[in-house]
């Protein structure tokens, strides 16, 4: 087993388990803590291809930005264990089940898919370098870019007219 | 590397995701499993990207960027519905002092 | 000289606007304004009708197209008038009596309430229209519209005190009588368009029904006739559809005039006069016609010895001379039927309202009972009732002598069976007639003090309708007087010539000798003549007051007709849609209506439980059925 796969099990291990413990923690918190673990996996993956821009830029704005957000908000209502609304059993088993189905229906559909069998590139190709991406997205995807600037600026203004108190 | 590990990692993150919107009630583990959701995607969209390059590097050195600005994008997009989507709990704490979504049954009426 | 022919559409056009101003504005004339427009319009008709007979008479007939009324590929149905001796003859007769009976309503009805009044010549003026379209349409559809029109007309005009339920009820009767035979004229119009593709009667290019006849299998001919005369029948009031004719008489006296005795019900001895050579090829329906025709002549006239009221007596008197002109048609005596018509026609006027003058002097008292010696209080009603009741009673030189005697004649040539038949009826109807006029104007007065106080002549409007129908009656026969009294002097017959020339070719031509004629004549009056003297006898001095027993009990109870059409046709027909009502319309099909609405408000209070609001649910249905999306794009899809 080469190194490659192995991280790549390993990372894969890691976001699944990640994943999983950020739906069943009872404390929105450690939630929270799980899923800046998966995201932190996932990068692991962006860098193995060799996406190392999308690998930073995951890291920083979600691992970063976004995640610490979720915490603020967390911690200024106070949520932990014991305020955490319950979930009829039945209604998470059906929950489970249906995803779980979901799951089990798209690899089965994956069966016949065209891509089968295609290779991934990983640990080379120069693609996803910064240099590469920044020549594409300030040339050929100037105009998207750009535009979503515009969408920050309305985000950020709904975003206080929302968190307004009062009207 | 084939792409079906990832496709199936992929999945796998995507369902975990969805299982946790429909068994969870507070507000933000769900918003929280929808961002899981849209990483699942990212990542998938990354493998495809690799995959065209390797398919195609030899006739344009740049094959498959495209799907690593999309990604980027996605970022974009999903910082942007954060702040909005958080503001909006936020809001929804003010008025009934809790995250649970099933005090949102107005749609009823 | 000006051929007025191209005025005939002015004809019914007059009394349908006086109708739409009349009823329109009715809440906004005055009387005499009503009585202007109503009368007017119908005067103006009479006067071009007269024109128009001039130019008929002078041999200037013919149809006028107006425009399309149904076109449906190769089949149209003109609107068009034809203006012949027939209709000429009918125009005069219609618009004739109908004027003299309007100025009489202005007397008459003069008691009513405006808005009322105004109504009722409406209604008077769109009956004379829906009769001129009858008369003057040149085919059998604009006949049907013609004869719905006066079928609605004479609804309204039974029902005009609508107030009174018996009387509306006496209206429905009437209407639905009218609708069974309706449904038989309507099935011939089919029959007619399936075999020949035409309506009209007969065209310049000779394509009519009437031209096409030899296209016809005897088959197709007897069955449309049986069906047109089924029309008759219920329009013309005989067997199975007389009943409603005396019911009738529940509506105004000069109503009953104009549309129960001289015009309306004579529609269907026009529409069978009209198409004489259909029945002169189908010798089955004739025998069928004469047999109804005298048997409904015999029936009425039986019923009418025992009538108590002065209208029912002259209703059934009525149908019985309806009956007559059956007879006349059922023998090929088509001259001697539309003769008969038009001296009824003015003696049946003339005595319908001689009675309303009687019963407007009365106080609306109808019951002959509490009559009696009105001839000193009542001098002109007398005298030209009388004149009247010898007219119908057949003694010459009176016009009913000619018309009748013309139709006994034809019976007897055709079977004297028929002719023993007729003259027994006639002699009934001499002595239910003299037993009318002497219970009324003979002997001493049987009514209450007050209305003997208020006895008095009846205004002229009143008296010179009476006066001109006497002059009428009295005369108008001698239009027609019979070859072996005079030659040559049946005008009658040399001017609707043309009319029944077809016919003529195809009958068989029977001549009785003098002798033979004379002697029937002599026969007929003598017996009438006796009946009359026997009658006044007997009445004049003592009246029939007494409750009849025995068979004058089935008499007057009219030989319990109604009772059998009760119990045969009305009474299952309630009970089956008693019966339809309650299983087929409660029991099936509001069950399966409310079942229906009940099991989707069921399923609705079920499926509502869905729509919990709450996200969470909302979120796994939406997953499931990504799933089943799945499933069946990727696995069941082949």
């Amino acid at each position: 087993m080469s190194v490659t796969v192995f991280l790549f099990y390993f990372l894969s291990v890691l976001a699944l388990g990640s994943a999983i413990m950020v739906v069943i923690s009872r404390n929105p918190v450690y939630s929270v803590l799980w899923l800046i673990s998966t995201f932190f996996a996932i990068s692991g993956h962006y860098i193995l291809m060799n996406a190392q821009f999308i690998g930073i830029v995951n890291l920083i704005v979600y691992a970063g930005a976004i995640m610490v957000l979720f915490l603020f908000v967390i911690m200024l209502m106070n949520l932990n264990a014991e305020s955490e609304p319950k979930k009829n059993k039945w209604l998470k088993l059906a929950g489970v089940v249906s995803g779980g189905c979901l799951l089990l229906v798209m690899v089965a559909a994956l069966k016949s898919a065209e891509v089968k069998g295609e290779l991934v590139q990983v640990k080379e190709g120069e693609i996803g370098l910064i240099e590469n991406l920044g020549k594409a997205l300030f040339t050929d995807f100037v105009v998207p870019f750009e535009i979503s600037s515009i969408l920050f600026l309305s985000a950020m203004v709904g975003a206080v007219v929302i968190g307004k108190k009062g009207d | 590397m084939k792409i079906e590990y990832y496709i199936v990692l992929s999945l796998a993150l995507f369902c975990i995701g969805i299982a946790g919107v429909l068994t969870r009630r507070n507000a933000i583990v769900i918003f929280m499993c929808i961002e899981l959701m849209l990483n699942a995607v990212n990542l998938l969209l990354v493998a495809f990207s690799k995959m065209h390059h390797l398919a195609g590097a030899a006739a344009n050195p740049m094959a498959g960027i495209d799907g690593q600005l999309f990604v980027f994008f996605i970022m974009v997009v999903a910082a942007a519905e954060v702040s909005v989507g958080l503001a909006i709990i936020v809001m929804m704490y003010r008025n009934v002092h809790s995250v649970d979504v099933n005090f949102l049954n107005r749609l009823k009426h | 000289m000006k051929n007025y022919l191209q005025l005939v559409w002015l004809v019914p056009v007059l009394p349908l606007i006086g109708f739409l101003i009349n009823g329109l504005f009715r809440r906004q004339l005055s009387k005499s304004l009503v009585n202007i427009i109503g009368c007017g319009t119908v005067l103006a008709s009479f006067v071009i009708s007269i024109l128009i007979f001039i130019d008929v008479k002078n041999g200037n007939t013919g149809v006028i197209n107006y425009f399309d009324f149904i076109k449906v590929k190769d089949f149209r149905i003109p609107f068009a008038f034809q203006a012949d001796q027939l209709s000429a003859l009918w125009l005069l007769v219609v618009t004739g009596v109908g004027f003299l009976i309007h100025l009489y309503s202005t007397a008459y009805m003069h008691g009513e309430e405006g808005q009322h009044y105004a109504r009722y010549f409406a209604y008077l003026n769109l009956f004379v229209f829906s009769m001129l379209v009858l008369i003057l349409g040149a085919n059998y559809v604009i006949m049907f519209i013609g004869w719905e029109g006066v079928g609605l007309c004479s609804y309204l005009l039974i029902g005009y005190w609508f107030k009174n339920n018996e009387y509306g009820n006496a209206a429905k009767k009437a209407f639905i009588m009218n609708r069974i035979g309706d449904f038989g004229f309507l099935l011939a119009i089919f029959w007619m368009i399936l075999k020949l593709g035409t309506v009209s009667y007969s065209t310049p290019d000779h394509q009519g029904v009437l031209d096409l006849f030899s296209k016809l299998s005897t088959f197709d001919i007897t069955g449309i006739t049986l069906l047109l005369f089924l029309g008759a029948t219920g329009k013309s009031a005989q067997i199975p559809l007389y009943t409603w004719l005396p019911d009738a008489m529940a509506g105004p006296t000069p109503v009953s005039a104009l549309i129960h005795a001289a015009t309306m019900v004579t529609a269907g001895i026009y529409m069978i006069a009209r198409s004489n050579i259909l029945y002169t090829l189908a010798p089955v329906t004739q025998t069928v016609i004469a047999v109804i025709g005298l048997a409904t002549a015999l029936l009425a006239a039986s019923i009418a010895l025992k009538q108590n009221d002065i209208k029912k007596v002259l209703a059934y008197s009525t149908v019985s001379q309806l009956g007559y002109m059956f007879l006349g048609l059922g023998v090929g005596a088509y001259t001697g039927a539309v003769f008969h018509v038009m001296t009824h026609a003015f003696f049946k006027a003339l005595l319908f309202l001689g009675a309303g003058s009687v019963i407007h002097a009365m106080h609306h008292e109808q019951d002959i009972r509490n009559m009696g010696g009105l001839k000193k209080k009542l001098p002109i009603t007398h005298i030209t009732f009388l004149i009247g009741c010898i007219a119908i009673a057949g003694i010459p030189p009176f016009s009913g002598f000619f018309s009748k005697d013309e139709i006994l004649a034809a019976a007897f040539a055709n079977n004297p069976i028929f002719w023993v038949l007729g003259v027994i009826g006639a002699v009934m109807t001499a002595f239910y007639m003299f037993r009318l006029y002497a219970s009324t104007f003979l002997g001493s007065f049987r009514g209450t003090e007050e209305q003997k106080h208020h006895l008095h002549e009846s205004p002229f409007a009143i008296t010179f309708p009476l006066i001109v129908l006497a002059i009428l009656a009295a005369v108008a026969g001698f239009v027609g007087i019979p070859e072996v009294l005079m030659p040559n002097a049946h005008s009658l017959e040399h001017f609707l010539a043309p009319i029944f020339a077809e016919s003529a070719k195809h009958a068989h031509a029977h001549h009785l000798d003098h002798t033979t004629e004379y002697g029937l004549m002599a026969a007929s009056v003598g017996l009438a003549a006796i009946a009359i003297i026997y009658a006044i006898y007997r009445f004049s001095r003592k009246p029939d007051l007494a409750e009849p027993t025995g068979f004058g009990k089935v008499l007057a109870d009219k030989w319990y007709v109604d009772e059998a059409y009760n119990a045969i046709v009305v009474r299952p027909l309630n009970w089956l849609g008693k019966f339809l009502n309650k299983w087929v319309e409660r029991g099936l099909i509001d069950a399966l209506v409310n079942g229906a609405g009940r099991s989707v408000q069921y399923l609705s209070r079920q499926v509502r439980l869905v729509q919990s609001g709450q996200v969470g649910s909302y979120i796994l249905l939406m997953v499931l059925s990504i799933l089943v999306f799945f499933v069946i794009q990727f696995f069941l899809k082949k």
